[in-house]
């Protein structure tokens, strides 16, 4: 028997509200299955499990705040034996194509589907842990369809052959979201969103007056004295998941509590260099002129994988101190510190960054800055970054010297993108330039090896296509 | 008939400030001189150059055959050899048989002799419909003109305009197409004598407000503004924006006034597809997409051969009450 405990997300965490349960006792839970939603300080999240096996018992209410290791659930190991097969499965991604074997439901159904009446032909034996939350039978076509009408097809209950999601399924319940719920994209006027970005106020709330009820910007206006924020929508939450207590008060707590141990406990030493980024941008600029406007990469995707090549080639600051020694991380998994709306700070991760080609790198990037903003991160990524990236050049900054995030023993800023005056091979010329900084810990390291890490950010900048 | 006697704050109408303007071009400059069909004896088939003959004699008010690629390109030939010619076409309609000269040479020469020749030619032409002459005379093709670098596009929609944009366009060294709407030439008004050279590089502002822009030009103007008038009554504040030149637009007049009242309507007589209201409502797009509190509204002729009967005619063409009507929506 396993316990699946409370876990730590993040070294500013010590309790937890758990907020839903996704799985329910009796139910096949895979490793790296999401089990449940847990509020943290910052943010929502999902925590995924680390066993598989069926959930025996479920120990703890939702809505209760519970300390970090309490035990939550209890699960019954199984073996792998049956899955082994399945090397799908092992997947970490909750969704994939069809093409698999027929299964249940999802356990996100509303109501539970009944038994299929009548089991389709072609189905092979149904596996025993078939019914993992977010599995469902449905074709590209039919995904395609969901994501267009923005319905999370586990939602869905099926009406085709056993129980099948199909497409008069997804376009009813797209009709029937329509009708009872605000449409997921506001109507509003361009300057009416602008206007709304600029006094904060989330258009949801907003009622709109014009065309179709189009909001305008006279409706904003008259919102702005309102409520300063609401909180942000819960995209994937079936259930309604409302935050405890003041959140943006809580997160504040929550930063002001770690920033201060940080700068208390670590002896910080900082270095900075100026990168010159006319190589990197003239290869961005052609990469880009030949790709879909879907595909083009920013200058930040170029910055942070080579921050995070830079941190796998100089190990010393890639990794943690605790326990008076420091530990060298599993990997590189860059954390990007993304500032929401309404204030505060995340920095989830991007797993083995180093590892990820650029384009993966953007799509991962964006991914994970959206679910940052709706507040709906996964456990593994609240923790186990070896290594925070910080990235001010939008808001036109030149430099940041960060607060490095324990345990981690290092931080690398950048600030904007400038053309400055550089003289390259004793001439002067007017080139694009970007201020690297690095926040290192002095117990973990000295000035030298902090050198030697922003030498190789440098290095590998000049050389953008072996990104 | 002469008002060149008149003082300048007399009553006078479009067609007599356009004969002006073309009586001081001739008088001050002996380069100058006016050709066309009918523009000597007959006086202008709509009565513009009416006494200028006999003022200034054959040899610089010149009738021509009707052909106007061969008038047209005579006017071209007479440019680069230094004279400084206006050829009046009689409409815009016609003027598509000398659209051969006035792209394919008049705006492309400075170029294609690496900028040793240029074109100092004007040409003026009546467009526009309202007056039951029928398709083949009452079509707006200004915008196609607008359309081809290398030229500039005037509209004059009024008085003061008609009187003063001819010396500065006779003064360009490139070809400038003058656009007088047909209806235009029996306005009558007071001319105010001029405060500065007319510009013909800026559209401007003809009456201000604060709720929604109608940009405009040429004969719409005066429609503009009567829809602008009635606006008023309701406490709705347009303002009517004159283009002016066609060709350079003024971009910056138009990102200013949007971003002042942050809605716009665009009225033009010309066909709705491919046209100017279409071009200047992406650059609204471009520039001022989030200066936007409602779509960009744009009023046109219906896409029809402008008909001759007068009831047809008024609905195929932009009205008082549809320019009303889209500023409704677009203040929603």
């Amino acid at each position: 028997m396993a316990e699946f405990t409370m876990p730590s997300l993040g070294a500013d965490m010590d309790e937890g509200t758990l907020q839903e349960w996704l799985v329910h006792p009796g139910d096949q839970v895979h490793k790296g299955d999401p089990v449940a939603v847990v509020e943290t300080a910052k943010s929502m999240i999902e925590v995924e499990c680390f066993e598989t096996g069926t959930v025996k018992k479920l120990f703890v209410e939702p809505g209760t705040t519970v300390p970090v290791g309490t035990a939550l659930a209890l699960i019954q190991p199984t073996a792998e034996r049956p899955q082994k097969a399945e090397k799908p499965r092992k997947h970490e991604k909750p969704r994939r194509p069809e093409k698999a074997e027929a299964k249940r439901p999802t356990r996100r159904a509303p109501q539970r589907a009944p038994a299929p009446t009548r089991p389709e032909t072609t189905a092979g034996p149904e596996p025993p842990a078939a019914h993992r939350r977010g599995h469902i039978e449905a074709g590209p076509l039919l995904r395609h369809l969901a994501e267009r009408r923005g319905i999370e097809l586990e939602t869905l209950k099926g009406s085709g052959p056993g129980g099948r999601v199909t497409r008069t399924d997804v376009e009813q319940s797209a009709a029937a979201a329509e009708a009872a719920a605000p449409p997921s994209r506001v109507r509003a006027t361009p300057l009416a969103r602008r206007l709304a970005a600029e006094l904060d106020i989330d258009l949801t709330t907003v009622t709109g007056t014009g065309k179709d009820g189009a909001v305008q910007a006279t409706d904003v206006r008259e919102a702005a004295p309102g409520p300063a924020t609401t909180a942000p929508p819960a995209r994937h939450v079936t259930g309604p998941v409302r935050p405890s207590g003041d959140r943006s008060a809580a997160m504040r707590q929550a930063i002001a509590g770690l920033m201060a141990r940080a700068n208390r406990d670590i002896p910080h030493y900082y270095l900075s260099t100026s990168v010159d980024m006319a190589a990197a941008m003239d290869w961005l600029h052609e990469r880009n002129r030949r790709a879909p406007v879907g595909e083009r990469l920013l200058p930040a995707a170029l910055l942070l994988k080579a921050t995070a090549v830079a941190a796998r080639d100089v190990p010393e600051l890639n990794g943690f101190w605790t326990d008076d020694h420091f530990t060298a991380g599993d990997g590189v998994h860059l954390g990007v510190a993304v500032s929401l709306r309404g204030g505060g700070l995340v920095a989830p991760a991007l797993r083995d960054a180093d590892t990820l080609e650029l384009p993966q790198l953007m799509t991962s990037l964006k991914d994970l800055v959206a679910r940052a903003r709706t507040g709906r991160l996964r456990g593994s990524e609240v923790s186990g970054s070896t290594i925070t990236v910080t990235n001010l050049g939008d808001q036109s900054v030149e430099a940041v010297f960060g607060v490095i995030y324990p345990p981690q023993v290092a931080l690398v800023g950048f600030g904007r993108v400038v053309d400055r005056p550089l003289a390259v091979d004793g001439l002067l010329g007017i080139r694009p330039v970007v201020t690297a900084t690095l926040s290192a810990d002095h117990r973990a390291t000295d000035g030298a090896v902090g050198a030697r890490y922003l030498t190789v950010v440098n290095r590998l900048l000049q050389n953008p296509e072996q990104l | 008939m002469s008002a060149g006697e008149q003082p300048e704050e007399a009553e006078t109408t479009y067609r007599e400030a356009m004969r002006e303007a073309l009586r001081d071009a001739l008088r001050a400059d002996d380069r100058v001189f006016l050709m066309g069909e009918d523009v000597g004896r007959y006086g202008g088939c709509f009565g513009v150059s009416l006494g200028l003959l006999e003022e200034f004699g054959p040899e610089r008010v010149r009738d021509t055959p009707l052909s106007e690629s061969a008038f047209v390109g005579a006017g071209i030939g007479a440019a680069l050899a230094g004279m400084r010619p206006i050829v009046e076409i009689m409409t815009v309609n016609f003027s598509l048989l000398a659209l051969d000269q006035i792209l394919n040479n008049a705006a492309t020469l400075l170029h294609m002799s690496g900028g040793q020749l240029p074109v100092p030619l004007v040409i003026r032409m009546t467009t526009g419909a309202g007056r039951q002459l029928a398709a083949q005379h009452s079509h707006s093709l200004e915008g196609w003109y607008a359309h081809i670098p290398g030229i500039r596009v005037l509209a004059p929609a009024t008085i003061e305009d008609a009187r003063h944009m001819l010396a500065p366009a006779l003064a360009d060294p490139d070809p400038v197409l003058i656009f007088e709407h047909g209806s235009l030439y029996n306005a009558s008004g007071v001319l105010s004598p001029p405060a500065a050279p007319a510009d013909i590089d800026h559209a401007t502002v003809r009456r201000p407000g604060t709720d929604i822009s109608m940009i405009t030009y040429g004969g719409s103007l005066s429609k503009a503004l009567a829809a602008a008038d009635e606006l008023s009554t309701e406490g709705i504040s347009a303002e009517v924006v004159d283009l002016r030149t066609l060709r350079p637009l003024d971009n910056e007049a138009i990102t200013a006034t949007v971003a002042h009242t942050h809605r716009a309507v665009i009225v033009d007589e010309a066909w709705r597809t491919g046209s100017l209201t279409a071009e200047i409502s992406a650059r609204i797009a471009e520039e001022s997409f989030y200066e936007l509190d409602a779509p960009v509204e744009r009023v046109c002729s219906a896409e029809v051969p402008i008909p001759y009967a007068r009831r047809l005619e008024e609905a195929a063409l932009p009205q008082i009450a549809d320019i009303v009507a889209a500023a409704h929506r677009a203040v929603g």
